[in-house]
């Protein structure tokens, strides 16, 4: 796509469009104003982060602070139900916290380490798809196999076996704290094969173009021509993994946490909050599992779908129909 | 073809020595055998003396090659908590994991084919857009909570199937006791295997569609219809041929991955099986029976991974032409 904008600036020599009117004008904008439940779950999207990133202000209570909680507050229903009350709007789990507010500050947890984990998992992947794509030979061939005997590991597994020795060889106090750090860590880790296997596909269709001639024979380094000339290019598939990605971070959170190998009961993600209600669920304290389980699928479900649209936009395969 | 197989086995055989490698050094830094054999009251120079009889103060290399000449005999040590040997425990876990794996498999192979088919064949139809729009769905709620809202729908609120354990099994060979057999046991199992299901079918049901409508627009199928063929045919005898070779790669591996997602399934239903007894060794910090897991469920990944590749070199001829690279 940027190649055929930088065609069309070229053309309008009098006027050079500006950044968001090039956008306006896009394939991309266009695309967005036609398709319904892109815009919907982008607006949700952009809702939910947005209140679970101003979650200090916009929370009632703060969950962390234990002086706050009551415990003669636990398990008090959703103010819609018989029993419920006034000020928890959603109800408050097991430990009197108010479930709105520990759901937001929940939610920007899981958001945090999802986003930060892919970051990671780009970086990785980036590096190593680019230099194996470009240079290829041995080195091509040795981290294909390794990311192919990766892959062949599901990341799950992996992850719950790395995050269990450590929990087990650090003890649970000093893992709690380190616990936000080792997640971010172990998903970004075990997932750079993915990127780095698009990657490397895309380096390989680039690299036989001019372009990358021409940069060569103007005596550029091969780090310059990698980042500068091949990257931009290969741009479009990495946002629509990047999507779908940090949905799946977002789930490997949730399962590590609720299996005990993430986030403490303290300061929870989603994925402990549902954990903690899951014991209560058979008493009847459904909500406390219940609505940050909707919640988490809703956060996730949007980010898809957002995947979704993005890969049939930018799929090179249907322009050419 | 023999190139590709001694190839594949050689890669298989490196895996599981780099397993072996990192569980030994699991074993080796995590937790003291010494606290677990004798306790507080032994003098430090006994616990030195005891240290040099036990081997604990050889060098790395002497104490791998024990380590390895015991796992190959099927020696990985005895559990701190039952007292028996760690891979004894686990292998007698083995068949209610295994149960689940294949329930979950049976159900999406039953679902996901004929779905996946009909959504290529039928683009626009209305059942297509709720099978897409299901699936996407599916992917995005994880399978504790698929389990979770199962239990509270269908145990809670409806009282239809039971919310946790096996139920009544019937004893079928060695260790070997099956859910299968017994009512009870299978109405046990259907919810486990759902949900552990519920991960996979839209990853599968996506996957065939999206290569069955690839071999659909490819010119031997429109030469096929040229012809005259009966549509039938055509999708299920000519198209769908093609179009299972990649998902049979695809599905060999997700087969392992459920392995891994059973860990969860099984602490929703205190499902008895390998993945709930791990996380009970690691709450418990039980070394040896956190190894025999990494072992056991190491050389399922290998063997499977293994046997789907020859598999697929055996369908596909031109993966042995090239000589093994994709």
């Amino acid at each position: 796509m940027s190649q055929a904008d930088t065609i069309g600036q070229a053309a309008q020599v009098t006027h050079v469009p500006g950044r968001w009117e090039r956008f306006k004008k896009s394939n991309f904008w266009y695309n967005f104003t036609k398709d319904k439940v892109a815009q919907i779950s982008f607006v949700i999207l952009i809702l939910m982060a947005g209140a679970a990133f101003l979650s200090p202000v916009l929370a009632p209570t703060n969950p962390y602070d234990l002086v706050s909680i009551d415990i003669m507050d636990s398990e008090i229903p959703p103010s819609w139900a018989e029993e419920g009350e006034e000020r928890f709007l959603l109800g408050t789990d097991n430990q009197g916290r108010d479930l709105f507010s520990t759901i937001l500050y929940g939610t920007r947890t899981s958001l945090i380490i999802g986003f930060c984990a892919v970051m990671l998992q780009m970086f990785l992947g980036v590096c190593i798809g680019l230099s194996s794509g470009y240079f290829g030979g041995r080195f091509d061939s040795f981290m294909m196999r390794m990311a192919d005997i990766q892959l062949s590991f599901s990341t799950m597994m992996v992850a719950i076996i790395v995050l269990a020795v450590f929990q087990a060889s650090f003890g649970a106090e000093l893992y709690s704290e380190l616990a936000m750090l080792m997640l971010i860590l172990v998903i970004g880790i075990a997932e750079w094969p993915q990127y780095a296997r698009t990657i490397r596909a895309s380096v390989l269709a680039e690299k036989k173009k001019e372009y990358v001639e021409a940069a060569r024979v103007m005596g550029f380094g091969s780090g310059r021509i990698m980042f500068r000339h091949i990257l931009p290019n290969c741009l479009s598939p990495i946002l629509v993994i990047s999507t779908v990605q940090i949905a799946n971070a977002i789930i490997s959170e949730a399962a590590l946490s609720f299996l005990g190998l993430g986030m403490p009961v303290s300061k929870p993600s989603l994925g402990s909050l549902i954990s903690s209600g899951f014991e209560y669920i058979f008493s009847g304290s459904w909500w406390i599992t219940v609505i940050p389980g909707i919640v988490l699928v809703v956060l996730v479900l949007v980010i898809n779908l957002l995947g979704d649209w993005l890969r049939d936009v930018l799929n090179p395969k249907l322009y050419k129909g | 073809m023999f190139a590709f197989l001694a190839r594949r086995l050689l890669q298989a055989l490196i895996v599981m020595f780099v397993i072996s490698l990192i569980s030994f050094s699991i074993q080796d830094n995590l937790g003291d055998p010494l606290r677990e054999l004798v306790g507080q009251s032994v003098s430090e120079a006994q616990r030195q003396e005891l240290r040099d009889e036990l081997g604990l103060n050889d060098p790395f290399l002497v104490q791998y090659g024990r380590f390895l000449k015991g796992a190959v005999q099927g020696d990985l040590g005895q559990s701190y908590f039952f007292k028996e040997p760690a891979l004894e425990v686990i292998l007698a876990k083995l068949p209610a994991t295994l149960e689940l794996v294949f329930g979950a498999t049976l159900l999406i192979i039953v679902v996901s084919i004929p779905a996946g088919v009909y959504a290529a064949i039928r683009p626009h139809s209305f059942l297509t857009k709720m099978i897409m729009g299901w699936s996407i769905l599916g992917i995005s709620i994880p399978v504790f909570l698929t389990a979770i809202f199962g239990i509270y729908l269908f145990s809670i609120e409806l009282g239809w199937l039971p919310s946790y354990g096996r139920g009544e099994l019937v004893h079928v060979w060695g260790s070997w006791e099956s859910g299968y057999l017994s009512w009870d046991g299978f109405l046990h199992l259907i919810m486990p295997c759902f949900a552990l299901a519920s991960i996979m079918l839209p990853l599968f049901i996506r996957l065939i569609r999206s290569e069955m409508v690839e071999t659909l627009s490819t010119e031997y199928v429109k030469f096929a219809k040229a012809k005259g063929l009966k549509k039938t045919r055509i999708y299920f005898l000519h198209a769908l041929k093609n179009t299972m070779l990649p998902v049979v790669t695809v599905g060999g591996v997700q087969i392992g991955t459920m392995v891994a997602y059973t860990i969860l399934t099984e602490t929703v239903f205190q499902w008895p099986g390998m993945g709930f007894l791990f996380l009970e060794a690691v709450n418990r910090v039980d070394t040896p029976l956190i190894v025999a897991y990494l072992i056991v469920v190491g050389a399922i990944f290998v063997v499977v991974n293994t046997l789907v590749d020859l598999i697929y070199g055996l369908i596909n001829p031109t993966v042995r032409l090239a000589g093994g690279d994709k």
